[in-house]
């Protein structure tokens, strides 16, 4: 890699950091130990900026940009920490909460939740939005597993796993909005659909979405440290 | 000093809250000295006082009688504290939202039941449309999640309030904790 042509230099929060070209902003954030939270992003899956939660500030745009689909340029000023940001995450944050339902207390993935813990982090003691109290469909023909949609966060985890791990592709998304739903093949019954039943889509699911029946009553931590793994075997 | 008046409130709850207060066991000697405890459903008072420092309440609002006792609370009371999921977020009271009223009655005394199978019409307050927590109604001072918030939780946020010290609340507890 020639430096002169492949380094990018920038600043994040007025530290000067280098980075190599087409890195993002949140490899390179983290990279330098500067913490931005997410939801959808995981380590060894491509990026699609679904849960919105890493937006940062780049100097000279007025739009906020998500560090986790958004390239480094030389000579990039980023702010991931302001009063705005804030804001804004807390909100994207309470919309999850209340889009469906997240009742902690009565879910299997409870205390092994990414949103729960994301809440506690950013400091949300409630929801200041009113809930939708909307109802949405369980899918448990899957003879281990079950998709709830009322605890989907919509990060599409599920669906990258499927496609670029497993090459299976049997995950996916169907309407848009609030009515978005992850689906098996063209919304065919999990358990009838094309699934290899590896299982890769549950330990990836960051809430009690995708839950392993097994496991209901009990602890239900989810395990997605075989990413990057599989991936370095897969390039050796 | 004369000690500050403190005040529990049970709305659409299961007392798991007012359980787990009690759970502070011998540190409610310490909690005596400071506070009077001059409403609860573990007292005899049955008024609401005219003015209370502090007021827990648990549970969400689900009839028209909760929505009444939490104003009465809101009006006479200096600091209002949602104890618990259910008065913060609905919890598991707010599940029977999607279903209706009316279907949740129907199959609570009819279709369950096996002798008078009937809607009960005396003596009963009138089911709200939607549970809602409480700050949905009135204006909440502090939020308590967990469910129930632990006696620790307890200890530090009560000693907290009666001092006037800072609260860390995410520190202690969080929603299903």
């Amino acid at each position: 890699m020639s430096p002169d042509s492949d380094v990018k230099t920038l600043t994040i929060d007025e530290r000067e950091v280098s980075a190599r070209a087409g890195q993002t902003v949140l490899d390179v954030a983290r990279e330098n130990e500067i913490p931005i939270p997410t939801l959808c992003h995981l380590e060894g899956l491509s990026d699609v900026g679904a849960c919105r939660l890493c937006l940062v500030e780049i100097a000279g745009s007025p739009k906020l940009l998500p560090a986790c689909v958004t390239t480094v340029q030389e000579g990039m000023q980023i702010t991931t920490d302001s009063e705005r940001l804030r804001k804004h995450r807390r909100t994207i944050l309470e919309m999850l909460f209340a889009e469906r339902n997240h009742v902690c207390s009565v879910c299997v993935a409870n205390n092994h939740c990414e949103l729960q813990s994301m809440a506690q982090s950013m400091g949300l003691t409630h929801i200041r939005l009113p809930y939708r109290n909307a109802a949405y469909d369980v899918d448990a023909s899957h003879i281990r597993f079950t998709v709830d949609h009322n605890r989907c966060i919509l990060c599409q985890r599920c669906i990258r796993v499927c496609a670029e791990i497993e090459g299976a592709h049997v995950w996916d998304i169907m309407n848009r909005g609030t009515n978005c739903l992850v689906i098996t093949d063209l919304k065919d019954d999990w358990g009838a659909s094309t699934c290899t039943s590896c299982g890769k889509c549950v330990e990836v699911c960051p809430t009690g979405a995708l839950f392993n029946k097994a496991r209901v009553g009990s602890p239900h931590p989810k395990k997605p440290e075989f990413l990057p793994y599989l991936n370095l075997m897969r390039n050796a | 000093m004369s000690k500050l008046k403190l005040a529990t409130v049970w709305l659409d709850g299961c007392s798991g809250c007012h359980m787990s207060f009690l759970d502070l066991d011998e540190k409610i000697l310490e909690l005596a000295a400071l506070i009077d405890l001059v409403y609860s459903p573990l007292v005899d008072a049955r008024e609401y006082p005219d003015m209370v420092d502090i007021a827990l309440v648990e549970g969400a609002v689900a009839s028209e009688a909760d929505l009444e006792k939490i104003r009465k609370v809101r009006a006479h009371t200096k600091t209002l504290v949602a104890m618990g999921d259910c008065a913060v977020t609905g919890n598991v009271p707010a599940m029977r939202n999607p279903i209706g009223v009316e279907a949740i009655m129907k199959r609570a005394y009819i279709e369950n039941a096996t002798t008078q199978q009937q809607l009960p019409t005396l003596g009963l307050p009138k089911l709200l449309p939607i549970v809602q927590p409480i700050h949905q109604y009135v204006k909440v001072d502090v939020f308590l999640p967990g469910c129930p918030p632990s006696a620790q939780t307890f200890h530090a946020a009560l000693t907290a309030l009666i001092a006037g010290t800072p609260l860390d609340i995410p520190a202690l507890t969080r929603f299903g904790a």
